[in-house]
């Protein structure tokens, strides 16, 4: 099972797109899973055959469970797929940990001879609840970690969860199942990323206004001379402009994790999407800095309409680099963004707004964009942070090399 | 309603050992101090002046002989009852026992059996110090080719002997002696008793005693206790220790997801232990709480009344045990 995204711990099965014995490239989507932020289609990252498909329809899956194994070229899969139907095989003997007793020189700790049993201390992750309770807890669709024990040795027992079950539903149960709130769950995992965002990640905060005129000037000359359905907004214009300008400051492309910085592999923007009915997801777009506009114009279309229907593809979800919002199109003038962790910064923008503007001593009127940076202090410094928005300036002033 | 009598355990056995000698001629009485003593604990009193020395037989003081003796009087034919006088003794015959009377089937690939059945008497209670009080039964459980019986009732006591001579293999049935004097009613007339299947004692909802012999009074008097606490007890009498029925007890724990385990026996190694473990195997997501054991102490039992006590388990024990579980 693919993280897809920092914040997720499992996803639901929902159904394979392919078949035992049939070839798989790399990048092909070979099925979907359910998570909080809707059904991902999952791409393979190895060529090769599929030899077992062990996740089933409606399993919870945490992350990095195997689902399926794949016969790599030169493999035979049916080989592959009898060896997983047999048991594990025993692995090499371990070597046995020595007991006190065979410590030469040490003596054994002094015990009350086979009396009581030795307590064993809880490890702290682990929701200590009974066998039977945690089976009751899933017939009545309790979260166990919400519940709290007061049996024996501070232990949920069958009482607790009924209890929980009891105190969760409403008296009258209004339909019968309902399936589940997805809304819900996606407004859960947008405040656990948020809150864990402004928790760890000591922001610094940054915001220049941007003449777009001579930009904007430029891509009408270019949608004036090509088909319409080859016609750019300038929305992406923006994206190409931001991953190039990255090229200047790559400490704010990549991620902050286990106390270091570790750049991106490429400049996968993520970008933004508000969803029909609520709710956010920023899929990525990979490698914008190398993409023309036409393509990155086609590849931003495609996200949109993919993000809007729920086929977002795993790949897509799990490593965008930075994050790009706009929120031009409602009018807002300056975006101040909360960085999506494990990521280090976020480029915010805002709508283009016809402004007095001095070129040369004289005032001009022209269309400026407020561009904003919120980055992670941690890995970059206010210096770093001003130096990629004078470079988006720089570029947005070039339209020519963002062709 | 049919007529009840009134009797105590010993007699019941006494019954017992009467109601087999007059139904089958090969059934002869064989140990120390069984005909003229009239047992060392009475329970075969007047048998000798009934039924002769050729079928009430004192043995010299050598469990390893007479025991012998018995499984050999099996082999050609006869069904001999041979009490051995506590189970400490019972150590001196256990080569007879386990090397000879359990394995000789195995060994002659089914064409020797051997019917022979063993009393002793087993437990703590009666201030009889630690080479005369302890209970053993387990470690006879642990034994392939044996049937371990533990008769905890009148009507088990009475009717357990005569359907354990009916067993073509080696049966040991274990009289707790502190049971000797218990006295209750029954009915007038014998009725058949298996030697197959636990019972349950007493029914209840909240969590299983499991227990058998000389401990089962003490579980029914703690699940009074208990009720009274607002705890519902179901009390499983095992009866039969090789082989444990497993359905009825994997049964109640299903029910009651709870069992404590009230065994007389040392804890390391014991018959409780391998109860739990059968507990843990079969009805592991049925269990809300850890299964629980009553113990006698790891000691040899003393002498001394008040430490004999506190070395067994005893209905406080029982009840404390058993809402500590239930919390």
């Amino acid at each position: 099972m693919p993280s897809l995204g920092a914040d997720m711990e499992d996803g639901t099965f929902t159904e394979w797109h392919g078949a035992p014995g049939q070839q798989v490239a790399r990048g092909q989507v070979i099925c979907v899973v359910e998570t909080q932020k809707g059904a991902i289609d999952v791409e393979i990252w190895q060529a090769g055959t599929l030899a077992k498909l062990i996740a089933a329809p409606g399993q919870k899956i945490p992350v990095g469970q195997l689902m399926a194994l794949v016969a790599t070229e030169g493999e035979d899969w049916k080989a592959i797929a009898a060896a997983a139907a047999e048991p594990p095989p025993r692995g090499a003997p371990r070597p046995e940990r020595p007991t006190s007793e065979s410590v030469p020189g040490r003596a054994a700790p002094a015990v009350a001879p086979g009396e009581a049993p030795v307590a064993v201390p809880a490890t702290p992750s682990r929701v200590k609840i009974s066998p039977a309770a945690r089976r009751r807890a899933e017939q009545l669709g309790v979260d166990v970690t919400t519940v709290k024990p007061s049996g024996m040795h501070a232990a949920i027992s069958i009482a607790d969860v009924e209890l929980a079950a009891r105190v969760a539903k409403p008296p009258v149960q209004p339909t019968a199942a309902k399936p589940p709130d997805r809304q819900a769950a996606m407004r859960d995992a947008i405040a656990a990323a948020m809150s864990r965002s402004k928790r760890e990640i000591p922001h610094y905060y940054l915001a220049s206004g941007i003449n777009a005129e001579r930009a904007i000037s430029w891509l009408e000359k270019r949608n004036e001379a090509v088909p319409i359905g080859e016609r750019a907004l300038f929305a992406a214009l923006e994206l190409k402009a931001v991953a190039l300008a990255l090229r200047e400051t790559p400490e704010l492309n990549g991620f902050y994790q286990a106390g270091s910085f570790r750049p991106g592999a490429g400049m996968h923007l993520g970008v933004a999407i508000s969803l029909r009915g609520g709710g956010l997801v920023a899929p990525a777009l990979h490698d914008v800095d190398r993409m023309s506009l036409a393509d990155l114009m086609v590849q931003l279309k495609e996200l949109l309409r993919r993000a809007r229907s729920g086929q977002l593809r795993s790949s897509e979800m799990s490593d965008p680099t930075i994050t790009v919002t706009n929120l031009g199109d409602l009018g807002v003038e300056t975006v101040f963004g909360v960085i999506y962790p494990p990521q280090v910064a976020l480029v915010g923008l805002g709508r283009l707004q016809m402004k007095p503007w001095v070129i040369d001593g004289a005032i001009a009127p022209g269309r400026v964009l407020q561009a904003t940076l919120s980055a992670d202090h941690r890995v970059s410094d206010g210096m770093r942070g001003a130096r990629f928005l004078v470079e988006l300036d720089r570029l947005l002033q070039q339209p020519e090399i963002l062709a | 309603m049919s007529a009840t009598i009134r009797i105590n355990y010993r007699e019941a056995l006494r019954q017992g050992l009467r109601e087999a000698l007059l139904r089958d001629e090969r059934v002869f009485l064989m140990g120390e101090d069984v005909g003229r003593y009239g047992g060392s604990y009475a329970v075969s009193k007047g048998l000798l002046e009934e039924f002769g020395e050729e079928r009430i037989r004192d043995a010299p003081l050598s469990e390893s002989a007479f025991v012998g003796a018995g499984i050999g009087a099996a082999l050609n034919g006869m069904r001999p009852i041979v009490e051995v006088m506590t189970v400490n003794f019972s150590l001196l015959a256990l080569d007879q026992i386990m090397n000879n009377a359990a394995t000789l089937r195995h060994m002659s690939g089914g064409q020797l059996n051997v019917p022979v059945v063993i009393r002793m008497t087993t437990g703590a209670g009666r201030q009889l110090a630690a080479q005369h009080s302890h209970s053993l039964e387990g470690w006879y459980a642990h034994i392939p080719g044996l049937r371990i019986v533990t008769p905890a009732t009148l009507e088990d006591a009475r009717g357990m002997l005569f359907t354990a001579l009916q067993d073509p293999d080696p049966v040991l049935i274990f009289e707790h002696a502190s049971l000797l004097n218990v006295e209750g009613e029954i009915a007038a007339e014998p009725r058949a008793v298996d030697i197959d299947y636990a019972a349950v004692r007493r029914e209840g909802t909240d969590l299983t005693l499991i227990t058998y012999g000389g401990s089962l009074m003490k579980a029914m008097d703690a699940a009074v206790k208990l009720a009274e606490h607002g705890v519902s007890a179901e009390v499983i009498d095992l009866r039969t220790l090789r082989p444990l029925d497993d359905a009825t007890i994997v049964a109640s724990v299903v029910k009651t997801h709870r069992a404590l385990i009230v065994d007389e026996g040392w804890r390391s190694g014991g018959l409780s232990a391998e109860i739990m473990a059968r507990i843990v195997e079969q009805a592991f997501y049925e269990l809300d709480a850890p299964p629980g054991r009553v113990c006698g102490a790891e000691v040899p039992v003393p002498y001394a009344k008040h430490l004999e006590d506190a070395a067994i388990p005893q209905v406080d024990g029982i009840v404390a045990a058993a809402r500590d579980l239930v919390k």
